[in-house]
């Protein structure tokens, strides 16, 4: 099968005057076959979205628009074309899928109802038969009961089920090509898998050809017969998948592929566990559900966990999203108050002391929190950030800015970075400055919630790496939970599995992965994208 | 803030409106001096129509329009800030402290807030007035308690809205106090908006202050925009410049200031920032 389906020739898209640079996407050439799926992948800014949005005439005009090249659809230019007929073939010539389910289904309407909108607009079948073709639809994508699923409302649904019945409602009309922008990146490792999954057998079964949009290498690896590598809005290199990935050319993709954790365990000299520094006995964690009239079931976020922190080890805390990792840490902080159980912090409990009593202590424990953007405040200078904590603890205001521009030089960032404002920092820079605001006080606990997983793979390897250094430099303990089993592996000592609200499995991380005891882990790991490709990653000269 | 400032600078209609606020705050700090004698005095023949001696005439008992107006201005605009800044600053402390404590504090404060948010807004100032007394200062309380509403539940708003921020959640982390995240974090993160309401708050202050004096509830030693129409409105037929000028007056000041408003919003209101 070799036949042409989108031919994307020359393509430069123009940014507005004032953006970091000329045009989002420079002297692109892409051809896609039928029955392939081209993957085009990059980091954040990089222009892939936008390269696909140009394909689906949806650039956010009049500032940003095609000013060169031309995009070939079924004998037509897609980058001229008029907006009605633009309008005929999308949706019915060319499918689409996007990253947020949530977002993108109307909320007010019954699933049903928005995949039959497809057929009203693009076909002239009657109202039977479209109720017939949407249920077959939804039960081409796997989802059980198809007909309760139908009549649901989006809420209803898990996320997975949402991405089920966007890709129903993209495929409703067969088309020939479908346009993927991140359909996975909001899932669970193991919905992700199923997606996936899900995608790759419909195209086979369709002869469609599919631009999956990513910054992930793992999905491509699963998914791929083609890669694409922008750089900037430059495609720097493509070819088939294996080529790319095994043997890359281009010193861009070569560095990206090698910021990749690897899914293996780091040969790592192994720690001596020390004393006990933190420790959760028996936490338990509910949160009522709030209705108008009545009483919600109330969600079990921590069923009665125990878990220690030992001196000196990285303690991962792994799990999926609701599985209550994030709760656990933010409960041994005491950032969140628990129903029941203690937090013993070096033998004293820190369970119930008063915002007053509690000061001394928060010293000791700090956080590094996962969003760059939002966990630092906007309206003030990065030293003002790093020197708050030794300043509500009594240090001198001049003494802390002083000590606050040291530690920039620390976490690798100009002392002149000092008397900047978050917003002029890019997010691995911020994410820097959280991690010198947390350094600040000089603590004995480092939690690190999900410190890396919004960032882009090479910036994420970075901040890992500062990570690691800082706590062997400074002999802190670290409680780090992330959702990524490779970056987990990478980092921590001890990894501890959770799954609705409890830990199922505990050990060494090199036990964990050779041998996870628990089925659940053993899931985990198999969902794990690109873990074939990843576990025997040939390791770049560079 | 230079590049909100570059921002509201584009906003033309906004401009323009900051253009005349600047001309009615130059005319209300000249009126003593273009018109020494005040405008209480009696300068000439009654209900005289507009004419160079005087250029917006004379009203029933012979005081001068023009005088009137000028020194209006400095009642309108003294009363409208003074009203609104108070507004402002109880607002934002009720609703502050309703937003950051939450619970109870909350539910207490808020209902009151809505208490006084059902009661129409002009019949309660009107009794407070009443009650206080005809001053310059019970007409600005009387303003400010019933315009303090709005002002408290934004507030309330932005900080539950802030409130869940993870540098919040950081700063509570570093050990810091209620009153110090309130203050450094909360209230300057808010304070765009903050601006913006209460820059529209003056302008419904003036037409408050002008309600008031028309029905005589002004302070009767003060020379205002309300009262020259109430004291113009029984000859309105046969002399209209005696509440035609004073009217315009404030519809160019509620006007221009409104547009300012709007000007603020845009050049400092993130989500619109992006049109």
């Amino acid at each position: 099968m070799s036949d042409i389906v989108l031919d994307i020739q020359d393509l430069t898209i123009s940014l507005p005057k004032g953006a970091d640079r000329p045009s989002a996407v420079t002297g692109m050439n892409l051809t896609l076959r039928a029955g392939e799926v081209t993957c085009l992948i990059g980091e954040s800014g990089s222009g892939k979205s936008l390269a696909a949005r140009a394909v689906l005439g949806l650039l956010p005009a009049p500032r940003v628009r095609v000013t060169s090249g031309r995009i070939l659809f079924e004998g037509q230019n897609l980058a001229t074309i008029a907006p009605r007929d633009m309008a005929k073939i999308r949706g019915a010539r060319i499918g689409m899928i996007f990253q947020e389910p949530m977002t993108a289904l109307n909320p007010l309407h019954r699933i049903g109802r928005q995949i039959e909108e497809v057929f009203r607009i693009h076909t002239t079948l009657g109202r039977a038969e479209r109720r017939a073709r949407v249920v077959k639809l939804l039960a081409d994508v796997h989802l059980p009961d198809p007909e309760k699923i139908a009549r649901s409302y989006p809420h209803q649904l898990s996320g997975g089920q949402r991405q089920r019945a966007m890709i129903a409602m993209a495929l409703a009309l067969e088309p020939k090509l479908l346009i993927a922008d991140e359909p996975t990146t909001a899932l669970d490792v193991t919905t992700q898998a199923q997606i996936l999954h899900l995608i790759h057998e419909l195209q086979r079964e369709h002869g469609t050809a599919v631009l999956f949009i990513t910054h992930d290498f793992g999905v491509v690896a699963d998914i791929a017969d083609q890669v694409a590598v922008l750089q900037k809005g430059v495609l720097v290199e493509s070819g088939p998948r294996d080529a790319v990935l095994n043997e890359p050319q281009h010193p861009y993709t070569k560095a990206l592929l090698a910021a990749v954790p690897r899914l293996v365990v780091p040969d790592r000299p192994a720690t001596e566990p020390g004393l006990v520094v933190l420790e959760a006995i028996d936490v338990a964690k509910s949160y009522a559900a709030r209705g108008l009239f009545v009483r919600g079931r109330a969600t079990r976020a921590l069923d009665h966990v125990s878990v220690q922190l030992h001196r000196g080890e990285t303690l991962g805390l792994v799990g999926e999203s609701g599985s209550g990792k994030s709760t656990l840490a933010r409960a041994m902080t005491r950032l969140l108050g628990i129903d029941s159980g203690d937090i013993i912090l070096e033998g004293e409990a820190i369970t119930h002391l008063a915002p007053r009593a509690m000061r001394p202590h928060r010293r000791r424990i700090q956080m590094v929190f996962q969003d760059p953007y939002a966990s630092l405040d906007p309206r003030q200078r990065v030293a003002d950030i790093i020197a708050e904590g030794p300043i509500i603890h009594g240090v001198a205001a001049k003494e802390a800015q002083a000590r606050a521009r040291r530690l920039l030089g620390l976490v690798g960032l100009d002392p002149s970075a000092a008397d900047r404002y978050p917003h002029e920092f890019s997010g691995g820079q911020r994410q820097r400055i959280g991690i010198a605001r947390a350094l600040a006080l000089e603590p004995d606990v480092l939690v690190a919630d999900e410190p890396v997983s919004a960032l882009d793979v090479s910036v994420q390897a970075q901040v890992l790496d500062l990570l690691a250094d800082i706590k062997a430099k400074l002999g802190i303990s670290m409680l780090f939970v992330t959702h990524d089993l490779r970056v987990a592996l990478l980092i921590c000592d001890r990894i501890a599995v959770m799954r609705h609200g409890s830990i199922v499995e505990i050990g060494p991380a090199a036990q964990i992965f050779s041998a996870p005891s628990h089925p659940y882990t053993k899931a985990l790991f198999d969902a794990v994208p690109g873990a074939a490709w990843s576990a025997h990653m040939p390791v770049p000269a560079e | 803030m230079p590049d909100g400032l570059r921002r509201f600078a584009r906003n033309r209609m906004a401009v323009l409106g900051a253009i005349v606020i600047a001309i009615i705050v130059l005319v209300s700090v000249l009126a003593p001096f273009l018109y020494p004698k005040g405008a209480f005095s009696l300068a000439g023949q009654p209900l005289q129509p507009p004419s160079l001696q005087f250029p917006l005439g004379t009203d029933a008992l012979g005081r001068d329009v023009a005088a009137g107006v000028a020194e209006g201005a400095r009642t309108s605009l003294l009363i409208g800030i003074a009203a609104a800044l108070s507004a402002v600053i109880f607002g934002a402390m009720i609703g502050g402290i309703a937003g950051y404590y939450r619970g109870t504090v909350d539910i207490v404060l808020m209902r009151v807030t809505e208490f006084f948010q059902t009661i129409p807004a002009f019949l309660l100032a009107m009794l407070l007035v009443v009650i206080l007394s005809p001053s310059l200062l019970s007409v600005i309380i009387a303003i400010a308690a019933v315009s303090w509403p709005g002002i408290a539940r934004l507030v309330r708003g932005e900080f539950v809205a802030l409130g869940g921020r993870e540098f919040i959640l950081a700063s509570l982390g570093l050990g810091a106090s209620g009153p110090r995240i309130i203050f450094r974090h909360l209230l300057p993160n808010c304070l765009s908006a903050i601006i913006t309401v209460g820059s529209l708050l003056v302008a419904t202050a003036i037409l408050l202050e002008t309600g008031l004096a028309f029905l005589g509830l002004g302070d009767p030693n003060i020379m205002s925009w309300g009262l020259q129409i109430s004291a113009g409105r029984v000859s309105l037929r046969t002399a209209w410049w005696v509440c035609t000028f004073p009217g315009i007056a404030i519809l160019l000041t509620v006007l221009s200031i409104n547009l300012v408003g709007d000007g603020l919003n845009e050049a400092l209101n993130p989500r619109l920032r992006e049109r």
